[in-house]
């Protein structure tokens, strides 16, 4: 049990890191790493959007999809729960711990459309986790795209110096960026 | 640049001798074809053409070459040249600007996309021979620690002569070409964690052979000849004894658990990766700013 | 005539991955070969051909609050019978596009195609609007695909193309190879245009 959860934890972070192995959260990746800051708001609110999604959609499938023989209903019913998580989530910010909403509630609308969300849900029926599993690979996979969006970020701001010729301005160099980054954390696989 | 060329020197020339002339046929290919490189895209963006007299591509095609099995066919070499030049430097702008060190972005392009060439060790005469490292896992005898040490064995043809490579590194860093904290802190972090840690399979804590390790691989090529690079490690004392940590802590874990035998190139690009945000919160600690 | 250009918009002008830098996630991850790029290219053409004309038919009863989570129901149906038509007729396809069909749902292309067009546009615009941006993602993917696969196998859908002695780069099929690629592709796009600007311009 509890190799088995470090397995998925660093599974999770390093050699199948769900933004630079899996191409889940590319978008968010791209859109929200120019800043070191604004990547980091963006990764805490992912982490725990992750996190509880996994725990819900964990119950929706063991008591609702599984019993009633409707497992086809898992796409649409587990965006529509993440959606309404993610919304009620933002309530709930707001009203109890304004500081955190003002930090990191600009980034939760987008999160709804973030795959790496609904991926992590989808992998975790895939795979067939337990509940104790489904909350640490929601939990490791918001830490390893995380750590990839802060680093990523990091280059970037030191890239906003660099005379990039104009063709590769923007987008281009930022995938190339990731590319490389990728390839550094291809020396993890097999590990464990 | 010059400095270090003429550090490598000794250690280019051994492998010259130790493996046979094929091997000078593999460092005038990387160089080569990195000075080809370097001349086509300065003409292409309309850069001036003497930027290539600073030798830095010059270097990075030697120490791509350093990098590579003794018995690698001439293409691969020649690609990962190029790769190492295209893609390591000129895409962000030309040197100072390259987020990663570009010899071992070369060298990593080559390892995952030929694998087996990459992973062909030869000894002397070219005749295929298992590394250090990979008869340590595979539970062999090792060569004695002696034969280790000057160069008595397989592996990527510019890393084999330790001895060679450590006076050329004491030499940059007397001409204070590089900063001794980075090696240091890589190579003690290295021997620490291959002493105490028990490598996959088996039990024992402070069982480990240090010295093996630190002998063996691409380990002092690296920490003393691309850990380093001004461009690509951090600016200040204390982020450059965080890069020589983490540099041996990543390297350590994937020697000891991870898929692959060695984890040099991976490790210095990690942290490669992680220098900027190294810089800023060792600067901030620093002088208590931001 | 405009229909014609809205149709042809999608394919080049505002081509969704190679101009409008959307789909990032399922361009990259299954561009290792070009069956797999045609595949999933028209999974996403359907569903957002689809969605535009439904959501253009409902766009006068959805509510204006609430009109994303309408949007989001309204594709995920269409994405899970996709996801079924596929699993019944192609499985082989089916298994190694993997969760990247039901990640259809949160495909920016098709959600910014709803919100942007479908919504404010007649039924006949809405279709062929999902129609050309459908095929430029198709298109796109294909050719990223395409260059991937020679490269990276050696192949093409499959078939030998290459003379022995060529030595496949595997970098280019692994995770790594798909950002480098995609974004050399689009720096030579960027490359092509500008000189193009500048000729006209001079």
């Amino acid at each position: 049990m509890v190799p088995n959860l470090f397995a998925i934890f660093f599974g999770a972070i390093l050699i199948n890191n769900f933004v630079l192995t899996r191409f889940l959260g590319i978008c968010p990746f791209l859109g929200v790493s120019k800043k070191i800051e604004t990547a980091v708001g963006m990764s805490l609110a992912v982490i725990f959007v992750m996190t509880v999604a996994s725990l819900a959609t964990w119950g929706i499938q063991t008591y609702l999809l599984m019993p009633f023989n409707m497992l086809y209903l898992r796409t649409i019913s587990f965006i529509l729960v993440i959606a309404v998580l993610v919304q009620f989530v933002e309530m709930v910010m707001l009203k109890a711990t304004p500081t955190l909403y003002q930090a990191l509630g600009v980034y939760l609308p987008l999160i709804t459309t973030n795959c790496a969300v609904l991926g992590v849900t989808l992998l975790n029926l895939n795979e067939n986790y337990t509940l104790v599993q489904s909350l640490m690979h929601g939990f490791a996979g918001g830490v390893g795209f995380g750590l990839a969006i802060v680093v990523f970020a990091g280059i970037r701001e030191r890239l906003d110096f660099a005379p990039i010729p104009k063709a590769l301005e923007g987008f281009p160099i930022a995938l190339i960026v990731a590319g490389l980054l990728s390839i550094a954390f291809s020396g993890f696989q097999g590990l464990l | 640049m010059l400095l270090v060329l003429l550090a490598l020197a000794p250690a280019a020339l051994f492998a010259v001798y130790h493996f046979g002339w094929y091997v000078l046929a593999i460092l005038l290919t990387g160089t080569i074809s990195a000075v080809l490189a370097e001349t086509a895209l300065l003409r292409f963006m309309k850069k001036p053409l003497t930027i290539v007299l600073d030798g830095s591509a010059a270097l990075t095609g030697l120490l791509l070459a350093l990098n590579v099995p003794a018995g690698a066919p001439l293409w691969m070499v020649a690609i990962g040249a190029f790769m190492a030049i295209i893609i390591g430097k000129h895409v962000f702008g030309g040197l100072g600007y390259n987020p990663f060190n570009p010899a071992l972005v070369g060298r990593a392009i080559l390892v995952s996309s030929w694998p087996a060439h990459m992973m062909a060790w030869v000894g002397p005469g070219l005749i295929s021979s298992a590394t250090p490292l990979a008869m340590q896992r595979a539970g062999e005898a090792v060569p004695p620690y002696l034969d280790l040490f000057f160069g008595l064995k397989a592996g990527s043809l510019g890393e084999v002569s330790v001895f060679l490579l450590l006076l050329g590194g004491i030499f940059l860093i007397c001409k204070r070409v590089i900063d001794w904290k980075i090696p240091a802190a890589y190579l003690a972090t290295v021997a620490l964690m291959t002493w105490v840690l028990p490598a996959r399979g088996q039990i024992g804590f402070f069982a480990g052979d240090p010295l093996m390790h630190v002998l063996s691989g691409g380990l002092v090529l690296g920490a003393f000849f691309m850990a380093t690079d001004w461009v690509t490690s951090p600016v200040t004392k204390l982020g450059r004894v965080v890069m020589g940590l983490g540099a041996g802590i990543i390297t350590a874990v994937i020697r000891l658990y991870g898929g692959l035998p060695e984890g040099v190139t991976f490790a210095i690009l990690i942290m490669n990766g992680l220098t900027p945000l190294i810089d800023r919160y060792t600067m901030g600690r620093r002088f208590g700013v931001r | 005539m405009r229909s014609l250009r809205v149709f042809s918009r999608g394919l080049v002008d505002e081509n969704p991955v190679f101009r409008l830098l959307l789909g990032m996630c399922p361009t990259l991850a299954v561009s290792t070969a070009a069956i797999n790029g045609l595949g999933m290219g028209l999974a996403a053409a359907a569903v957002l051909v689809a969605s535009n004309i439904l959501i253009s038919l409902l766009r006068s009863v959805i509510p204006d609050k609430i009109r994303i989570p309408c949007y989001i129901v309204v594709i995920a149906t269409f994405v899970t019978m996709v996801d079924l038509l596929m699993a019944a007729f192609v499985p082989d396809l089916h298994a190694v596009l993997g969760i990247f069909i039901p990640l259809i749902v949160v495909n920016c292309i098709v959600l910014q195609r709803a919100e942007a067009f479908a919504s404010k546009n007649t039924v006949f615009m809405s279709a062929v609007d999902g129609i050309g941006m459908g095929l430029g993602f198709t298109v796109a993917l294909m050719i990223l695909a395409s260059i991937r696969e020679v490269i990276g196998s050696g192949t093409f859908f499959g078939i030998s193309v290459l003379p022995l002695a060529f030595e496949p780069m595997k970098l280019m099929v692994s995770p790594p190879g798909a950002f480098i690629s995609l974004g050399l592709i689009i720096g030579l796009i960027n490359y092509l245009k500008n000189r193009r600007e500048a000729e006209r311009g001079a």
